[in-house]
């Protein structure tokens, strides 16, 4: 019906058209197309594990409702926050912005400031000049440079991810073709670090792999390795001549200290490892949506810095030409005058340390409760995510009984823990985990 | 361990030469390896990264560096495609401005993570712009559109989306065409090849070559179509035209890929810029658009734009949605918030687009104005040649037909920067800046061979 009546549209909207058409010779060619569809064969896709989780939430009209699910900060409100620095930042830069296309490898300045607070100020390597660093689309846009780059320039490395790892860092390295496998790092039976078992698996793998690493704050799982333990794995690093890529998405929102968060990276620095460092600024400045972080790669010198960042740029050019302005201008705005800075390092911490109370907070309330199992990994886990060793049947009843939200990992978004809701949530995980 | 020990330890020997005590008493460590020795844990490899060259610059953004290094004072940068005001500077929209205002004293507003396909609003509005008030694709819900990163992050998406479902995996984009086009379809997974387009003789469109390499290709293809403003020829099809490759398209089942990156900037019109995209809307037939908001709303580095998908179906439309979030999650998560907040509020608001499209205009008038005065400028010098072309072509660029020797010629003497296939951005020059130009060009084509 609808191709009749557009057809009739078009002849009598102009017979001129239809003499050209004919005059074009163009028998039976009809003006419509509809009989033809070229991707009525794509399936729905699933959907995305995690960002799933809150449309479902939003959809539940329940009063009680709880949103553990996304990892992004709510104040104790349960709100989200933009910090005061960042108002100020956007203050002073409000009406200034020319909005000209960045370079391909976005700002300089701000990769110069974002690299200084990953490595620290008074890193060699960054005296040295021996730094790549490029603006990327926060911490998903430097992995995903970095695999790109590693598929190009080091095709025979593989990358080994931690198992469990953050889910979209598996798409990303299969989407930029790197060929992917993981190694041990979580133990169940204890919530905690499977030291041995990470070590034997990096220790198998062949040399000059290309190792993930979660700097800190370790996503979904809370477990880091202690310093020793860091120290270990450099020692590890180098007999197997393994790359480290870090993933830093949460300096000075883990421990509530920029300095202590990126030890693991300081560590390897100072052993002489050449590593790429993933950052993102979502988390740790409130800036998520503005899409901000950087990919630094260490290399031999300066020159060769020059030419690891062109490559960096080359692949970002064809992928989204020059990254978005905005964001970088808030960050170095901040990170650039001390006050700023001075403020952004109290904002952190006291997110850091609202977490932390909450974790304390849902252990107590457990262990009030009576409950037979062990909570100590909630307060020994750090970061935003508490891996909760809830089964997937177990998180089902969260949401069905309780409207609980979470990843069906058992993962427990601490920052959606409020001192209004954590004893709810402590009730709901004792009514599913009691025997 | 050993491995690469020569390398490693030839630093050491360096390094201990250094910090041996300066005093000609000898120490008590006469042989160098005993000061430093190897740890465990001292870097010794090579890096990994030891075997890469220096990337290519690129050849439009390398045009503005070299720019900036020249220090002459009568330089003139007519390289990439970013709007100047007739006093040369880089131009904020009013509205743009106005709309900024709005949402920093907004305290409601929070910068969360924006959803994988972007701000719904936008995505709804930036349909409509492109396709009409009253399309019967939007009425019939048949068209599903992301947020992307500008025009380029647009067709990347457009281009993985394809590589992964669509059957021909095989794009036919136009010669010449803009320069990171190639890459940005190969790098998504499609295999690029080319299509006729403008003839250097005529400085003009090659219809018939267009029609018979659109019909030599096998069924299916994609081709990528300029919307408005070919980039960097300015040569556009005539209505006329537009409906005669329409029906070369659609006869052979191909899937028109539109890039529209200048709409209201070409004609002053948003309406006649998008003519050739409604024409294909019309019939009923699917296509894809890669919208940018870089240069009508002059937020080039907020990098906003808009993929549009239109399907025969609500239902197809809804599926390919899902997909799209499969391809843009691995590679940004979702777009970022800014200049797309911007836009919606632009479009969003009655008076805000009413002033909108008189500043658009304003911009698409000037950039006119030029292509006149340059002309004028060339026939009153009696440049030898045929200078119809820089009236005739549309569209921020001119395609002047400067060989590469010409224009390297005019960078050297005059100080004049431009890509070397011979493009100049018309919206670089100035009343002021024309004379030095018609200058350098008469100089170009006047000048003996070997000088």
């Amino acid at each position: 019906m609808a191709y009749r009546s557009r057809l009739a549209f078009l002849l009598s909207s102009s017979t001129r058209r239809l003499a050209t058409m004919e005059a074009a010779g163009n028998h039976g060619v009809p003006s419509s197309c509809r009989r033809f569809s070229w991707w009525s064969s794509v399936q729905p896709a699933p959907r995305d594990p995690i960002l799933g989780v809150t449309s479902a939430y939003l959809a539940d009209t329940h009063p009680d409702k709880v949103n553990v699910g996304v990892g992004a900060y709510r104040n104790d409100q349960g709100k989200p926050v933009v910090l005061e620095c960042v108002r100020e930042a956007e203050r002073r830069i409000g009406g200034q912005e020319l909005m000209e296309y960045l370079p391909m490898g976005g700002s300089a300045k701000y990769c110069e400031l974002s690299v200084g607070l990953a490595y620290g100020e008074d890193a060699q390597v960054l005296k040295d000049k021996k730094v790549a660093s490029v603006q990327a689309l926060s911490g998903t846009g430097a992995v995903r440079l970095f695999a790109d780059f590693i598929k190009r320039f080091r095709p025979e490395s593989e990358a080994y991810l931690p198992m469990p790892t953050w889910s979209n860092h598996h798409n990303i390295f299969r989407d930029a073709n790197v060929n992917q496998h993981t190694y041990r790092y979580y133990l169940a039976s204890t919530r905690g670090l499977d030291f041995e078992g990470l070590k034997e698996d990096l220790k198998k793998a062949p040399n000059n792999s290309v190792i993930l690493l979660h700097a800190c704050a370790h996503n979904p799982t809370g477990v880091d390795p202690t310093p020793e333990q860091w120290k270990a794995l450099s020692k590890l690093f180098k007999e197997k001549e393994h790359f480290p890529l870090f993933d830093m998405a949460y300096q000075g929102f883990a421990s509530g200290d920029t300095q202590r968060d990126n030890q693991a990276i300081r560590i390897f620095l100072e052993d002489g490892h050449q590593l790429a460092c993933a950052q993102s600024f979502a988390k740790s400045m409130g800036l998520y949506g503005q899409r901000i972080g950087c990919l630094s790669v260490v290399c031999d010198d300066a020159a060769q810095a020059t030419v690891v960042k062109s490559q960096l740029e080359y692949i970002a050019r064809p992928m989204y030409s020059s990254p978005p302005v905005h964001g970088s201008l808030l960050v170095a705005t901040i990170l650039s005058d001390s006050d700023l800075k001075t403020l952004w390092f109290k904002e952190v911490k006291d997110m850091a340390d609202r977490i932390i109370g909450m974790r304390t907070a849902l252990r107590k309330n457990l262990e009030d409760l009576g409950s037979k199992q062990n909570w100590e990994h909630i307060t020994n886990q750090i970061g935003m995510f508490c891996y909760s060793g809830l089964t997937p049947e177990q998180v089902d009843r969260m949401t069905q009984e309780f409207h609980i939200y979470m990843t069906k990992n058992g993962r427990i978004s601490m920052a959606g823990v409020t001192s209004g809701n954590v004893k709810y949530l402590a009730n709901a995980i004792h009514e599913v985990t009691k025997a | 361990m050993e491995s690469n020990s020569s390398a490693a330890s030839r630093r050491l020997q360096t390094l201990n030469t250094h910090l041996r005590p300066a005093s000609s008493s000898p120490s008590t460590a006469s042989s160098s390896s005993s000061v430093l020795s190897f740890l465990p844990t001292a870097a010794q490899q090579n890096s990994a990264f030891q075997h890469l060259q220096q990337a290519p610059d690129d050849p439009i953004l390398g045009v503005t560096i070299a720019y900036n290094k020249d220090q002459s004072p009568v330089k003139l940068n007519l390289g990439v495609g970013a709007y100047r005001t007739e006093e040369g500077k880089p131009y904020v929209l009013r509205v743009v401005r106005e709309a900024e205002e709005r949402l920093i004293s907004d305290r409601s507003r929070n910068k969360e993570y924006l959803p994988i396909t972007g701000i719904p609003t936008f995505n709804k509005l930036s349909a409509k712009l492109i396709l009409g008030e009253d399309s019967p694709a939007i009425r019939e819900r048949r068209v599903c559109t992301a947020q992307c990163l500008s025009g380029t992050g647009s067709l990347r998406v457009g281009a993985e989306f394809l590589a992964k479902h669509y059957s021909q995996k095989t794009i036919y984009i136009p010669t010449p065409t803009w320069g990171n086009h190639t890459k940005v379809f190969s790098l998504g997974g499609l295999q690029v090849k080319n299509y006729r387009y403008y003839d250097p003789r005529t400085r003009g469109l090659d219809f018939e070559g267009m029609l018979q390499d659109l019909r030599s290709a096998p069924s299916g293809v994609v081709v990528l179509l300029h919307a408005c403003a070919h980039n960097p020829t300015g040569v556009d099809p005539t209505p006329g035209q537009w409906e005669g490759i329409r029906q070369v398209i659609r006869s052979k089942n191909m899937l028109p890929f539109f890039d529209s990156a200048y709409q209201g900037f070409a004609s002053g019109s948003l309406d006649v810029d998008a003519h050739a995209v409604r024409l294909f809307v019309t019939d009923g037939g699917e296509c894809l658009v890669a919208q940018s908001f870089a240069k009508n709303m002059g937020l080039y580095g907020e990098r906003v734009g808009a993929l549009s998908l239109v399907c025969s179906s609500e239902s197809v439309a809804t599926r390919a949605d899902s997909q799209l979030k499969l391809v843009i999650r691995p590679m940004y998560s979702n777009p970022p918030i800014h200049g797309a907040s911007i836009v919606a509020t632009v479009l969003g608001d009655r008076n805000l687009y009413q002033e909108w499209t008189v500043e658009l205009k304003a911009m698409a008038d000037r950039i006119i104005r030029m292509r006149h005065l340059l002309y004028e400028a060339l026939r009153a010098r009696g440049t030898p040649g045929n200078w119809e072309h820089i009236i005739k072509q549309i569209g921020m660029f001119t395609f002047t037909g400067l060989s590469k020797e010409q224009v390297n010629f005019m960078t050297r003497e005059y100080h004049v920067y431009m890509t070397s296939d011979g493009r100049i951005s018309m919206a670089g020059l100035s009343s002021k800046t024309v004379p030095h130009l018609a200058d350098a060009i008469h100089a170009a084509v006047t000048k003996k061979a070997g000088q």
